[in-house]
């Protein structure tokens, strides 16, 4: 909003009447606009709608579903009658998916971001031989595809007769290089080496400096990588899919890839209201994670964004 | 350096930051990353060279395993069906990644213009979907794209028309592209938006007052100042387009027909390995591609930092 405390009339030039009137299109005093709402409102439509359809259509029996217009709702509402069947179909398979996946984020993610605070801390703070090394090997990891390492690695883990164990899901997820390099950024500038200095003169212990001192200046940048971790070990579907072939250690994303499986195959149960409704259940707790911790993500996309 | 000890001139002056001892400083700096290395090692260096052995070598029926130098490699070099599956994804994103990256820069350009109504709104909505599993954004779009129960279906009753069916075999590389597009452009807008951020506004100002307008100002300020960004993003998603795999995967049972074993060279050595058990040769495959998405990022890492 512009006030018009500024504006006056009386003693204007045309150059200055044209700057002022310039002014309102700096981007240091903007004045919102409809049409460019309305074009960006497009780009918004684009990416609800189908959040809305799965909305909607998780209020749907089987009947409804075919029988009804997709973006609206069906004359039943079974939205609260298809959950606990979701959650009761086969023996409460959903919830034993879930419980997995819970599993698989707390120790998968969770690790993954203990492994990152203190290996960014160390690679920041300390000068150790072989630092450069490891930085490089790490960064050079970024570009080697994900899913070119996971043949390997099934064939590596199943010779440790790993596969079919939550390990097999775990371990991978415990690396994230991406995570390392925004630590490593993060504590550089977080951590100022003169607090590190003034706490040995005091003659405190490296691990006691770290717990006491580094690590809550590095809450922010931790709560970044552990969203990070979080969404990825969440969404995972290539790693489990490999390495896990029984179903009592699915994540929920292979659970239901499953269930569509069975609903495509002829001679299989048609559970298609079920996918529809495990699908929501399936992003409604990542999304509120997503949405009560969205202001740190701004800070971790900004860690590639070097400052010329 | 003045001091008021009584020492003699020739005496070093006293050391005015108190550091660890080198060695000391090696143990806790390796004790700090340690952790993070060694699992590194484990799953990636360790696969690394297993896929590189492997690649080396064949398993047959008869004969048992065999040192065959690098005959798997004029395998996959001849190999047209990992040809197919590369020009594909190479085709793929040519067309998808520009797209995406084109309507996530005018997002982001747009939300920091200042100038739209609800800003915080767009920005957290269209970075939601990073927060929709793979396997999920696939089955909702999967779901729509149908004839049966799907938006399409829907809008050819309703206004008696025969859409082209995405689902189809000419179509449904389109249709992947479109998942993959609404899965990131969020997050490829938060990238760009993060590095808008870190631009000086004495610069806006600058240009303000020299007269420029505001497409001048994209143009001559916030692209070369974001460029890095863009390079990264494009890097990114090269890398992801190379290792395209969930989309196609879960839209199989979908459209059985459209979507062939070797829809993907990711696909492909999915299929070698765990419906052929061909691991030798999975291996190879795998390293061919990890090889070229490599050179192919450093490509386009060297040309984007290049000062035009």
């Amino acid at each position: 909003m512009t006030t018009t405390l500024t504006r006056t009339p009386s003693a204007t030039t045309a150059t200055t009447a044209k700057r002022r009137a310039r002014r309102p299109h700096t981007p240091l005093d903007p004045r919102p606009s409809i049409p460019l709402t309305l074009v960006t409102g497009l780009v918004l439509v684009y990416t609800l709608l189908p959040l809305a359809w799965l909305l909607i259509n998780a209020t749907k029996d089987q009947k409804g579903l075919l029988g009804s217009f997709g973006l609206w709702f069906a004359d039943d509402f079974n939205l609260w009658d298809n959950v606990t069947r979701t959650l009761t179909y086969d023996d409460g398979v959903f919830v034993r998916w879930l419980l997995n996946t819970l599993l698989y984020v707390a120790a998968g993610a969770g690790g993954a971001t203990v492994l990152a605070v203190l290996g960014g801390y160390a690679l920041a703070k300390y000068d150790f031989p072989g630092r450069k090394a490891v930085f490089a090997v790490v960064i050079g990891a970024v570009a080697v595809p994900g899913t070119a390492l996971a043949v390997p690695t099934f064939l590596m883990f199943s010779k440790m007769g790993l596969t079919n164990t939550p390990w097999a899901v775990i371990i991978p997820s415990l690396i994230s290089p991406f995570g390392l390099y925004l630590m490593w950024v993060f504590a550089a500038e977080a951590v100022p080496k003169e607090l590190l200095e003034a706490a040995r003169i005091d003659g405190s212990g490296e691990l006691r400096t770290f717990f006491t001192i580094a690590l809550p200046l590095l809450t922010p940048g931790t709560v970044t990588v552990l969203l990070f971790s979080m969404v990825a070990t969440w969404n995972n579907y290539f790693l489990p899919l490999i390495m896990i072939k029984d179903p009592d250690w699915y994540p929920l994303t292979l659970g239901l890839n499953a269930w569509n499986a069975q609903a495509q195959t002829a001679g299989g149960e048609a559970v298609f209201d079920l996918i529809v409704t495990g699908s929501l259940l399936t992003i409604v707790p990542i999304v509120a994670v997503f949405l009560l911790l969205q202001r740190y993500w701004q800070s971790g996309l900004a860690a590639g964004s070097v400052k010329e | 350096m003045t001091t008021l000890s009584t020492r003699a001139a020739a005496a070093p002056p006293p050391r005015t930051r108190p550091r660890l001892r080198l060695r000391k400083e090696a143990l806790v700096g390796w004790g700090f990353a340690g952790p993070f290395v060694a699992v590194f090692a484990l799953v990636f260096l360790a696969p690394i060279g297993y896929a590189l052995y492997l690649s080396l070598f064949q398993d047959r029926l008869i004969g048992g395993t065999s040192f065959v130098g690098l005959d798997n490699y004029r395998e996959a070099l001849t190999d047209a069906r990992f040809w197919e599956g590369l020009t594909k994804v190479g085709l793929f994103l040519l067309v998808q990644v520009p797209v995406m990256l084109g309507i996530a820069l005018l997002v982001a350009l747009a939300i920091d213009s200042g100038r739209l109504y609800g800003k915080t709104f767009f920005r957290v909505s269209v970075f939601l979907p990073y927060a929709v599993p793979a396997v999920v954004a696939s089955l909702i779009w999967g779901f729509m794209y149908g004839t049966q129960f799907g938006l399409v279906g829907n809008v050819n009753d309703a206004l008696g028309v025969d859409l082209p069916d995405p689902l189809s075999p000419s179509l449904v590389l389109a249709s992947i592209g479109n998942i993959v597009t609404w899965e990131f452009v969020g997050y490829n807008m938060l990238i760009f938006y993060s590095a808008l951020k870190v631009v000086p506004r004495s610069l806006y100002e600058a240009a303000a007052i020299d007269g420029a307008g505001e497409w001048r100002v994209v143009a001559s300020i916030k692209l070369p100042a974001i460029r890095s960004s863009l390079v990264i993003a494009t890097i990114f998603s090269i890398i992801g387009s190379f290792q395209l795999f969930n989309e196609p995967s879960i839209l199989q049972k979908l459209a059985p027909n459209a979507i062939t074993s070797d829809f993907t060279p990711n696909f492909y050595t999915y299929s070698l390995s765990f419906s052929g058990q061909q691991h030798n040769y999975a291996a190879t495959v795998a390293i061919v591609m990890g090889v070229l998405t490599a050179i192919i990022a450093y490509a386009v890492q060297l040309r984007g930092m290049r000062k035009g």
